[in-house]
This record gives C-alpha cells, sequence and structure tokens, in this order.
C-alpha cells in the first residue's frame, strides 16, 4: 500500500465544462435520430395497430391499474439505504488522511463508522425479519 | 485555452464516435459468440465475416414505421428511450482513456501554423472532475427514468410491469454497488477516477486487493445493464418484450443500443477502478518516451474494454435466467451484507499494514 497520503484535487469550474459540451453532442445526437426517424419511416396507421400489444387477444382496460406494494416498498427502502451509504462517501475519501494524523486518530473514525454502519445493519436486519423482501 | 478548449471538444466528439462505434459492434460481436458458442455460423451475409450487418440493422431501424399506441402518452412514450439513451452517452465523460500527453510545439508538424505557446500536456479524458465516481453513479441513476417512463406510457400491462421490475432490480443493486465502490475508495482516498487510475500504477492493480468487492461490483454491473442472468425485465416469455413491447423503430433502437452503451461504460469503468486503467505491467521498463507510453495504454485501456465485453457476453450465453424472488434475495440478503463485511475488512487492513 502506498505511503502518501492521495491529496485532495479541487475542481474549477471550468472542468466541468466539457460535461456541458457532452450534453450538447449527446442531444444533438438524440434529437436528431427521433426527428430523422419521424420522417424516413413510413406512416400507415390502423386502428388495430394503435392499439396496445397483448398478444393478439381481445384488450381488457388499461394498464392504469395498482400494482404490488413490494415494488413500492423496495423503492422507499432504496431510498433510506441510499442516503446511508451517500453519508460514507465523505468519510472514505478522508479514511487515509486521518489515518496519517495517527493510529488512534484512525482507529476511533473506523469504529465510529463502525457503530453507525452496526445501527444501519439492525435497521436492515429488522427490514429482512420483517418480511418486505419475501415475494411469494 | 482556445487549443485546450477545442482539444477537449475532440475528445468528446472522438469519445461518442467511439462509443457508438463499439455499441454498433458489440451487437455483431455477441450474434457471433452466441453463434459460436451454439455451434453456429451467426450473421455473414451482411459484408465480410456479416461485419456490415449492424449497419444494415441500423438502417433498417430508421427506416421503420414509427408507431405510438393510441392510448400511449405521447410526449413522455417519446421522453422514455430519449432519456435512456441521454443518460447511457454521458457517462463516457469521466472515463479517464489514456494518461497524459505532451505537445511540444517544436516536435508537431505544421506547428507554424498553431499558436502554442511553450510545451503543454493534455490528458486523454472528457472531464477530470474530483467527483467522477459520483457523478457516474448519479448519471446512471437517472437512466431508471427512461426504463420507467417509457414503460408507463406505453399503456400496456407488460410495459408496465416490466418497467416495474427493470426499476425495481436497478435500484436494489445500486446499493451494493455503492457500497463495494466505497472500499476502493477508502484505499485511493479520492472520488476521481484518473486519481484511481494513477495510484494502480504498473501491476498495483486494485484487483488485487479488492477480489470480493469486484465481484460484488461485477454482478451489481449485470444486472445495472439489465444483461442475463438479470435480464428479467424483457423475460419474454412473460412479458412479450418487458417495457420496450410497443417500441418500435428507432426508439426502440434507442433502448436497446442504450444497453450496450451502458454495458461498454459499466466495462470501461470495471477496467478503470480494478484493472488499473491504461496501466500495464512493466509499463516503465520499456524505455519509451512517456507520449508513447500514454499511446500504448490507450490501446491497453481498449484491450481491457473489448475483453470486459466479451466476458460479459461469455455469461449472457452461459447462465440462466433468475427467478424473481432469487434476483432480490441476492441483492438484497447477500450482496449487500457482503460488501458492508468488506468494506469493514478493508478499513481493518488498511489500519493494520499501513
Amino acid at each position: 500500500m502506498a505511503a502518501e497520503v492521495a491529496v485532495a484535487t479541487i475542481s474549477a469550474p471550468h472542468d466541468y465544462l466539457p460535461i456541458i459540451v457532452q450534453l450538447i453532442v449527446v442531444l444533438a445526437f438524440v434529437g436528431g435520430t427521433i426527428l430523422a426517424t419521424h420522417f424516413l419511416g413510413p406512416k400507415r396507421k390502423s386502428k388495430a395497430k394503435l392499439d396496445p400489444f397483448e398478444c393478439g387477444i381481445e384488450i381488457h382496460g388499461n394498464a392504469r391499474t395498482p400494482f404490488s406494494i413490494k415494488y413500492f416498498l423496495v423503492a422507499i427502502l432504496f431510498v433510506l439505504f441510499d442516503v446511508e451509504i451517500i453519508f460514507m462517501y465523505p468519510w472514505a475519501v478522508n479514511f487515509k488522511e486521518n489515518l496519517s494524523v495517527g493510529f488512534e486518530a484512525g482507529m476511533n473514525n473506523f469504529i465510529q463508522m463502525s457503530i453507525f454502519l452496526g445501527v444501519v445493519l439492525l435497521g436492515f436486519i429488522y427490514v429482512i425479519k420483517k418480511g418486505v423482501l419475501k415475494w411469494d | 485555452m482556445e487549443f485546450a478548449l477545442l482539444f477537449k471538444i475532440l475528445i468528446v466528439v472522438g469519445v461518442f464516435v467511439l462509443t457508438l462505434l463499439v455499441a454498433l459492434y458489440s451487437t455483431w460481436a455477441e450474434r457471433k459468440v452466441s453463434a459460436i458458442m451454439q455451434d453456429r455460423i451467426g450473421p455473414n451475409r451482411a459484408g465480410p465475416f456479416g461485419l456490415l450487418q449492424p449497419l444494415a440493422d441500423g438502417v433498417k431501424m430508421f427506416m421503420k414505421e414509427e408507431i405510438i399506441p393510441g392510448q400511449a402518452n405521447r410526449a413522455l412514450f417519446i421522453l422514455g428511450p430519449c432519456l435512456a439513451m441521454l443518460t447511457a452517452g454521458m457517462t463516457s465523460a469521466i472515463i479517464p482513456w489514456g494518461d497524459v500527453i505532451t505537445i511540444n510545439p517544436e516536435s508537431v508538424p505544421f506547428s507554424e501554423y498553431f499558436t502554442f505557446g511553450e510545451s503543454k500536456t493534455y490528458i486523454v479524458q472528457a472531464a477530470d472532475i474530483n467527483i467522477g465516481i459520483l457523478y457516474a453513479f448519479g448519471v446512471v441513476s437517472v437512466g431508471v427514468y427512461g426504463i420507467m417512463i417509457g414503460g408507463w406510457a406505453s399503456n400496456n400491462k407488460y410495459s408496465l410491469l416490466g418497467a416495474i421490475r427493470a426499476s425495481s432490480q436497478m435500484i436494489s443493486y445500486e446499493l451494493a454497488m455503492g457500497l463495494s465502490m466505497i472500499a476502493v475508495i477508502m484505499m485511493t482516498g479520492s472520488l476521481s477516477v484518473r486519481e484511481i487510475v494513477e495510484q494502480q500504477d504498473g501491476f498495483n492493480w486494485n484487483i488485487w486487493y479488492q477480489p470480493l468487492g469486484f465481484i460484488i461490483f461485477l454482478i451489481c454491473a449485470f444486472a445495472e445493464t439489465n444483461r442475463a442472468p438479470f435480464d428479467l425485465p424483457e423475460c419474454e416469455t412473460e412479458l412479450i418484450g418487458g417495457y420496450h413491447t410497443e417500441y418500435s423503430s428507432m426508439k426502440l433502437g434507442f433502448f436497446l443500443f442504450a444497453e450496450y452503451f451502458n454495458m461498454f461504460i459499466s466495462c470501461a469503468i470495471i477496467a478503470a477502478v480494478y484493472f488499473g486503467g491504461y496501466n500495464f505491467p512493466f509499463m516503465h521498463d520499456l524505455g519509451l518516451s512517456d507520449n508513447a507510453i500514454a499511446i500504448i495504454g490507450i490501446f491497453v485501456f481498449l484491450g481491457k474494454v473489448i475483453f470486459g465485453i466479451l466476458f460479459f457476453m461469455w455469461i449472457r450465453w452461459t447462465l440462466p435466467r433468475f427467478r424473481y424472488d432469487q434476483l432480490m434475495k441476492l441483492g438484497w440478503q447477500i450482496l449487500i451484507p457482503l460488501a458492508i463485511v468488506n468494506l469493514l475488512f478493508t478499513g481493518l487492513g488498511i489500519i493494520v499494514f499501513k
């Protein structure tokens, strides 16, 4: 493992300029392609063609119906845990720097994050035991 | 400054064209790989070895009739694939394709026509920002919206089911992906992809320190790109075509193409983060100039990426598809705890060995 600690680089606003250039390039590609296909393809519409596809049998209602609550729970849990993971990014970036201060500071830092992780894990175990992810 | 900006624009356009080409030829390679694995010949009519097949497919996509179902929500129906393609194309900005290239005005031909000033260095990367990894994760998660919007706007039950499956699968695996990445960031102390690559000089690749993290990240990459064995969103026996059932012409092409874009980008991120990016063993013992090493490095990086793409294809044509509850169980109950264990052991390892 490298002995020196990475010095955090600071990005100036103009470093983000290429991203705007990239956005323009990709937008131009996407917009141009969608427009081109709109004018290039044939247009022969009929009632049956514009119906939603349901394997050829008669269509029952439409798709604006309720769906399983499980998917919603997964989404909510994702938001919860993702926020907790995002908390750990700044800690991870500064982990080595803290350790370079001294063994004690690094160990303290590690133990504190372990406690945080433990609390997150408790919640995680509760969610699993509650059967949120049981699909029958 | 003007030349620097011009260079950046050149890189952005060049990388985009390269991504397009690689994505096009990935479709050809996928067919050839599957053909070889199933003892078939694969595409061989358009051009030698069927090399013109992707172009023929592209032209076909352009010339097909564009159908927007009567019951669909028109604006969102068009927005869905555009968003999927847009996010797929945006991620390549942070990938370091090569090392620093130094341009010296005396040694460059036709230098009298340019006003360079003194010798300058350019990095072969669109945007070297210090939050590269976060940017990639952010853009990738916007990709979920493209699929969700497209599937919902179709107003078709199969599309809706496919879209819900796809988005819940993608967000579930994003958690383990983020966690496995934290371990690498702890080791490198930076979120910039270029710095992560620079620290893997020579053969000091992250894969040697993070084998478990790499496997977790790889599995999550399969799930994020919706490829087999995680291709449940488009599981044809249950859901017809999944979220793109109602799509036709280039809008369908965008969804399919975005998958290959994403595969290319995730292979590039894996190569950069775990396999040393443009670094290769004994790179400083060859006695070459820095520019030569940088140029070889670009090809080494592309070689690693192409190897990754072929590996993705090999997995796709080898493993059967998961069942939905197995998928969720793997994502939540196996990969997330494993990633947390990996993170803790990485932290302890850094403390003990440093």
